[in-house]
């Protein structure tokens, strides 16, 4: 007998309380990871993953986050593309997963939207269980087990870039993390952004990011930055004042996950709009 | 060989019957109470960590008198349950009447075919969007489901408290202060009187919250809300 085992098994082996692991080992089947990641790659699937032709499967494509005064801002815009087809105009890519956390996805979007609603279940699952809520930085760590869990379907091209924001209550700052396909976690203290037009809009992030920006201040530079992507790449999405659809714009802070409204978003569009005209 | 005792199945399911009822009655009672925003629950339990009222999913909480590993377990299923089936269809999905079903179904068999019965008694409640839509359900050990209206209590001292809130209780909804001087007070009269507001745990099914209806109260917003 090995005596250096514990003599507690399910003391040990079971020491979260993850509605994740729990599906894994109770109920694969409702994993939608296992699901489409079991299916045998099809010949030449590699290839589909790495070409420059679009997969045949909608894409959402630019979501941002920055830090600023009172926290940490998340947004994106509302586009979803199927090749050189739009898929929908009015998707939804930025998230609350619970009160002082939001997350915003990029990349295929079936995935994208059951990975944030499983990311939702578990963070509520655990504070149900435990009685309290995860820790800001448990809760990143748990959404880069899940995207790590995520890389057999990214080899079959139906990759999931998230962005996770959260406000640190202990600490009491906003914090903002980035992923890679595999699963790796990068804290940013600044501004990051994804997706096809995610370059365009760092490069405006770069040029009109500051720290501490005030709150009026910041929401005018996620729009902005959203606006310039979509000027240039044509995964993005831009203002629409006709049907009035703006981006997702959530702000994170000490009170929790506030989502700002679509007038103030309008009046903002509006002068960048106009501004467009002038120069 | 030699043969087993005989011993009647009325006789045996007595056994466990008694066996599970002096469990339960040495645990802490609590009590469930309706009031025109939602659903009270008060539990006699002096511990700030250690909860008996838990949140189960959007608009329904579990409470249990008892044995505490069992009780954690059920509770444990419990929460399983909603999220998987909250997953797989929709929030609006995951009812108390359906969970109340799997505890009648986990506790019943329990009782009949195990060595031991569950020494807990649950108090299932689900906060609908009026007071109608209000579900407050009673499971006792051996698994039947008892549909209650208004109030409810279960544990050691249940009876009791139950005779002095059908007494006091009128037929309008109370508001959320009288609702929780009544339960207050009841655990004055028919429980324990040493017992001040520090020592009972208070939480609600808030009709008005948006999402997750749940909420704990801490012993100094109990206190402002009785003033």
């Amino acid at each position: 007998m090995n005596t250096d085992r514990i003599p507690f098994p399910s003391f040990s082996s079971d020491p979260c309380s993850s509605f994740y692991q729990f599906l894994t080992t109770q109920r694969p089947e409702l994993l939608p990871m296992t699901r489409w990641g079991m299916l045998p790659a099809q010949q030449g699937s590699n290839e589909l993953s790495l070409s420059h032709h679009s997969p045949p499967w909608p894409q959402g494509t630019t979501v941002l986050a920055f830090t600023y005064q009172n926290g940490v801002l998340i947004a994106g815009d509302r586009r979803a593309t199927e090749g050189f087809q739009i898929a929908t105009n009015r998707m939804d890519k930025v998230f609350q997963t619970d009160a002082f956390s939001a997350m915003a996805i990029a990349g295929a979007a079936g995935p994208c939207v059951e990975m944030a609603k499983l990311f939702r279940i578990e963070l509520e699952h655990y504070e149900k269980l435990d009685g309290k809520p995860l820790t800001c930085e448990g809760k990143a760590n748990r959404l880069g087990d899940m995207v790590k869990a995520n890389f057999p379907m990214v080899l079959q091209g139906l990759v999931v870039i998230p962005l996770f924001v959260g406000y640190d209550q202990k600490r009491e700052i906003g914090r903002l993390f980035k992923y890679d396909i595999t699963g790796g976690r990068y804290e940013d203290t600044e501004f990051h952004a994804v997706g096809s037009g995610g370059k365009d809009a760092r490069l405006t992030l770069k040029e009109h990011f500051r720290k501490h920006l005030p709150e009026d201040k910041a929401v005018r530079v996620a729009l902005r930055a959203l606006f310039n992507a979509a000027e240039e790449d044509v995964g993005t999405g831009g203002p629409d004042l006709h049907r009035r659809i703006f981006p997702t714009v959530k702000l994170v802070d000490r009170h929790g996950v506030k989502n700002v409204e679509d007038t103030q978003l309008a009046t903002i569009c509006q002068e960048l709009l106009s501004q467009q005209g002038e120069s | 060989m030699t043969m087993p005792f005989y011993v009647s199945p009325e006789q045996m399911m007595q056994d466990r019957a008694e066996y599970a009822k002096k469990g339960i009655a040495k645990g802490r009672s609590i009590i469930a109470m309706e009031y025109d925003q939602g659903v009270l629950f008060v539990a006699d339990n002096p511990s700030t960590s250690l909860f008996k009222i838990s949140e189960i999913y959007d608009s329904i909480a579990l409470s249990g008198a008892g044995r505490y590993s069992e009780f954690e377990h059920l509770r444990k299923a419990g929460i399983q349950h909603a999220d998987v089936k909250g997953m797989m269809y929709s929030r609006e999905d995951v009812t108390a009447r359906s969970l109340a079903n799997g505890y009648s179904q986990i506790l019943g068999t329990i009782f009949s075919q195990e060595m031991k019965p569950y020494e807990v008694e649950l108090l299932l409640a689900q906060v609908g969007e009026t007071s109608e839509g209000n579900e407050l359900y009673r499971i006792t050990f051996d698994g039947s489901i008892i549909d209650e209206r208004k109030f409810t209590a279960i544990g050691g001292r249940s009876e009791a408290i139950l005779t002095y809130l059908r007494k006091e209780t009128s037929d309008t909804c109370p508001s959320l202060s009288s609702a929780l001087q009544l339960c207050q007070q009841a655990y004055e009269k028919g429980g324990d009187p040493k017992s001040g507001l520090a020592g009972l745990e208070v939480a609600l099914l808030d009709r008005a919250q948006t999402g997750r209806k749940f909420r704990r109260i801490t012993t100094s917003e109990a206190t402002d809300l009785l003033v």
